[in-house]
């Protein structure tokens, strides 16, 4: 009796994509680097989410945590540019063309030093945009400095230790303008996978702060950004839930415990609280809520703040929906009565 | 009676000085923010429209109102419209520096001034011409706050009076600057006018020699400024993605910019823009506006000047590496920070050329005329696509900010140039592509835009470490043949650039070179060498760099060549000499100035002529 093996049918999304098209070429990226996990839940979000991958532009500035876009959606246009200054890059990228998915990884040293700056005015324009910080507490790449997000008291490999006190980058954002803002540990595979989702979803700029521990370089004792100080000191705020706008389910929730945020598209966040009543509500709460944790020492995560609705930069300059870089030229140059007309006033 | 004076006045009509037609230069000197510019514009244009060719140069100082600041017009029946160090008609508004301007002036010269300053006693070999400002304006003008302002347009009542320009054409040019919704403030101003001119007709005898007369040289001109001009090339180039932060005397490029791309460039049907301009919160982020939205298919440009292009450095250097077109204006000014950021210079020509750490070099395109600023910032956005490189256009505070006298720009005749961008389509028919290949044979390689919708479209940008494929690669020889194709396209560029302005003449044995506004200094020195010194001179402008080779073999066809800019260091000079050998650079001589004014005829003839030992 001959058998014929049927190879089991490959597995795919709903856009017909198997996971491998999304991955990027190898990390080069030490392992157990928490940036790498950062990586592989980008790649996972983005098939579950059925996301055609040329549709998506990914940024960085330098660093390692900048290094990384090469290491997921290899199908996408990517582009590492300077040290600090991904926000302008993307900006300009994104006003030539408004139909692109834009995504952005960058480190604590690109984001709340060099380029603190043009990470402000980000906000301060909602670009639809999305920004994760692969926060280490060092500049990975150039061996261990410790960086502007670096926690007093917290001890440098070398034995230094820090004593200026470190930005939170999600108060600051919150002041800044973001319209979604959290927090997420590398090593929380769940979390960050519903935030990511629902990210994506997200109309303005999303900010992610991702605690990513640096295994090489401050990942020891006293320091204040290993895996086991986050682990140890870690609250997550709510238990987090992302169902796309696509899958048509009704879904029930329990009004006592849940709640859910519909983000622009139609996706629903569910919020579950857990030990507190912590959902997403104003952005005075929510700085609040940073503040306490800060005094109690604890590493919060979750969502912090979400304002689906608010007007982007697109909006704001009230540009044509197509591409701009790619507008034919009969919109782009005005006709020879335009210049004749210009010519007669100046005449 | 007259108390226009030279010494005693009825015996001196016999004795008038012959009329100089025409060739004069008049100086207002005010304080700024004294709103004197419409006055200006207004005297200038009714010479304008006289058929004179003009030229209007504003010194000012970095300061919003009460620092001294210059206007200068200067009508030339020759065309000559560079600056003339020269003043013949001073309009002395300005207390604080009247006594010095009054001192600078040679024998024989105007001088309209206000009554109660009494310079008429300060020397005796000049025109006076005393006019009581505070008693003529009070009449035309009721509303006593206004009067700071409709004081002004006295003066160019009586400037129309002592010169012989028509008060029609003063009427004609006061009523279009105000245009059809500021009626009423062109009436007032046309009062006070008019009062200016009865009071220097009914006043003054006329002593001095100088006077316009209806000439046809400007028929079919127009007046703008070289910002403008520019401006109007980006709109006309189909600019899309703008970011730019404010820096004089940049700004106005991107002001008039917008205002063009309000009326002209929103959609006729939904009204919505088919342009970006963000004012960034700094030139890094402009310039990196530029290059992400040149990465992603837009035509992009910012402005700047020498301190906004200083910190663009590091992102031009990874836009020169990762071979993104953009567009990057410099109207050039004087030195950093504070001290004469208002005054002219060509002092960045040097450090844009190199603009950024390790091995780079930046194509610039450098227009002399509203003209050029037209064409090649038009050409600049189809060089920038074609060659993948962010592409300078030099331009300097003279050019940019100053009003010109100019020929209706042409409408372009060649449509657009995209460059080398492959489509779906294309990439179905080729199979993939390699970015940083040179397929074609002039070091371009082609690229794709984020969001093509196809499997091979997507490559990964990064600095210098990339091999042919886009690949990170920190070979030796990757790194090498990257850097031999970069060369390559650099040369190639060449021969696409804008050829120079030759102008060869027989057996002239002296070669003159120069970039922009050096130009109209340059031409009329040409003129003084030949009539003075019986010097004749060939000529050739530049209109970018890299330099074309016509300028080898000028410099091959000539004993000496004369290189002539307005910096300290040579700037120009400096770039040739990277470029050519020991023979070559043997010929080379130097003109410098570096005053911040614009560069006038007589500081090239005179150098030139002590150089050459005459
Ligand atoms: C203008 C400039 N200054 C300094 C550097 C050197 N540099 C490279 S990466 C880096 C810090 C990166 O830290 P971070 O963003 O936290 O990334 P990580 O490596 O920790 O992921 C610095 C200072 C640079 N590349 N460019
Ligand atoms: S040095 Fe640190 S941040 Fe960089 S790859 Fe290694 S573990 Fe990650
Ligand atoms: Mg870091």
């Amino acid at each position: 009796m001959s058998t014929t093996v049927t190879p089991a049918p490959k597995k795919v999304n709903r856009i017909g994509l198997e996971v491998i098209q999304y991955k990027g070429s190898k990390t080069t990226l030490c392992a157990g680097c928490g940036h790498n996990s950062v990586s592989e839940r980008i790649v996972e979000c983005f098939y579950d989410l059925g996301i055609q991958p040329w549709s998506v532009a990914k940024f960085s500035g330098i660093g390692c945590s900048s290094k990384s876009p090469a290491y997921f959606l290899g199908l996408s246009h990517g582009f590492n540019s300077v040290h600090g200054r991904m926000p302008s890059v993307a900006t300009g990228a994104m006003l030539a063309n408004r139909t692109l998915l834009g995504l952005g990884v960058t480190g604590d040293g690109d984001t709340a030093s060099i380029g603190l700056g043009q990470f402000m005015h980000l906000q301060r324009r909602n670009l639809p945009f999305i920004y994760i910080i692969e926060n280490n507490g060092v500049y990975g790449l150039t061996k261990g400095q410790f960086s502007a997000t670096a926690d007093i008291g917290s001890k440098q490999k070398t034995g230094g230790v820090n004593e200026a006190p470190p930005f939170d980058l999600c108060a600051l954002a919150l002041q800044w303008g973001a319209t979604f803002v959290a927090r997420s540990f590398s090593g929380d595979k769940k979390q960050l996978q519903a935030i990511l989702k629902a990210a994506i979803s997200h109309k303005g700029l999303a900010v992610i702060d991702v605690i990513s521990p640096c295994v090489t370089f401050n990942d020891h004792e006293g320091s204040t950004k290993s895996y086991t100080y986050v682990r140890d000191h870690e609250e997550a705020m709510h238990e987090l839930d992302f169902v796309p706008s696509y899958e048509d389910i009704a879904v029930e929730i329990d009004e006592g415990t849940t709640r859910e945020v519909t983000m622009h598209d139609g996706s629903k966040l569910l919020i579950k609280k857990l030990a507190a009543d912590r959902y997403p509500g104003t952005k005075i709460e929510a700085l609040t809520t940073l503040q306490e944790a800060e005094t109690a020492g604890v590493v919060l995560t979750g969502v912090f703040y979400v304002e689906p609705e608010k007007d982007t930069l697109m909006d704001q300059l009230n540009m044509v929906d197509e591409p701009l870089g790619t507008l034919p030229e009969s919109r782009v140059r005005p006709g020879q009565a335009v210049l004749d007309q210009v010519m007669e006033e100046l005449r | 009676m007259s108390t226009s004076v030279l010494p005693t006045d009825s015996a001196r009509a016999a004795t008038l000085p012959p009329p100089v037609i025409n060739d004069f230069c008049i100086q207002v000197a005010t304080a700024n923010g004294s709103g004197s510019q419409t006055s200006n514009n207004v005297m200038m244009r009714g010479i304008f429209q006289m058929g004179i060719p003009v030229s209007g140069k504003n010194m000012f100082p970095s300061n919003i109102q009460g620092l001294p600041t210059w206007f200068t017009i200067r009508a030339s029946k020759h065309g000559y419209v560079g600056r003339k160090k020269e003043v013949d008609v001073l309009v002395a508004m300005n207390p604080e520096t009247a006594k010095e301007d009054v001192a600078k002036l040679d024998a024989g010269a105007v001088v309209i001034y206000d009554e109660p300053l009494g310079l008429n006693q300060q020397r005796s070999d000049l025109h006076f011409y005393p006019v009581p400002y505070d008693k003529l304006v009070g009449p035309v003008c009721p509303e006593a706050k206004l009067r700071k302002l409709v004081r002004n347009m006295i003066y160019t009542g009586v400037v129309a009076w002592v010169l012989s320009i028509e008060m029609e054409e003063i009427h004609q040019a006061l009523f279009r600057q105000f245009g059809a919704k500021k009626k009423k403030a062109a009436e007032l101003n046309w009062g006070a006018c008019q009062a200016g001119y009865d009071y220097a007709a009914k006043t003054f005898t006329k002593t001095d020699p100088f006077k316009v007369e209806r000439m046809n040289a400007t028929a079919g001109k127009i007046i703008v400024e070289g910002n403008q001009a520019a401006a109007l090339g980006c709109v006309f180039a189909g600019v899309t993605v703008i970011g730019w932060y404010p820096i004089t005397p940049s700004s106005s490029l991107i002001e008039y910019t917008i205002g063009f791309l309000k009326r002209f460039r929103n959609d006729p049907e939904t009204g919505k823009a088919t342009y970006a301009v963000v004012q960034a919160e700094d030139e890094l982020a402009a310039v990196g506006m530029v290059l992400g939205a040149g990465w992603a298919g837009a035509r992009s440009m910012t402005s700047s000047s020498g301190p906004g292009i200083s910190l663009m450095s590091e992102f031009v250097g990874l836009g020169y590496y990762t071979e993104i077109p953009g567009v990057i204006f410099d109207v050039q000014r004087v030195g950093p920070s504070t001290g004469l950021p208002t005054r002219t210079a060509q002092g960045d020509l040097m450090s844009t050329a190199l603009l950024s750490h390790g091995d780079k070099k930046h194509p610039m395109l450098i227009p002399s005329s509203p003209e050029e600023c037209f064409e090649m910032a038009m050409a600049a956005f189809d060089l920038a696509e074609r060659y993948q490189t962010p592409v300078f256009v030099m331009l300097d505070l003279d050019l940019g900010m100053n009003s010109w006298m100019a020929d209706p720009f042409k409408y372009p005749t060649k449509p657009i140039d995209r460059g080398k961008v492959l489509s779906a389509a294309d990439l179905d028919r080729l199979g993939g592509f390699a970015r940083y290949k040179d397929v074609d044979g002039d070091g371009v390689g082609y690229r794709t835009l984020a969001g093509t919708p196809h499997s091979q479209a997507a490559y990964f940008t990064r600095g210098s470490g990339h091999n042919e494929k886009a690949q990170y690669s920190e070979r030796e020889e990757d790194y090498v043949n990257n850097m031999d194709r970069l060369t390559h396209k650099f040369e190639h560029m060449r021969g696409a650039l804008p050829a120079p302005a030759v102008d060869i003449r027989q057996g002239a044995k002296i070669g003159l070179v120069a970039v922009g506004t050096s130009d109209y200094a340059i031409g009329e020195s040409r003129d003084q060498l030949r009539a003075e010194h019986g010097i004749e001179t060939s000529y050739l402008r530049l209109k970018a760099y890299p330099f074309s080779d016509e300028l080898r073999k000028f410099i091959a066809d000539h004993d000496r060549v004369y290189v002539i800019e307005q910096n300290r260091d040579g700037q120009l000079l400096g770039l040739m000499k990277l470029d050519y050998t020991g023979e070559e650079i043997s010929k080379l001589r130097s003109i410098r100035y570096y005053g911040g004014l614009p560069l006038d005829a007589r500081t090239v003839t005179a150098d030139l002529i002590r150089q050459e030992g005459k």
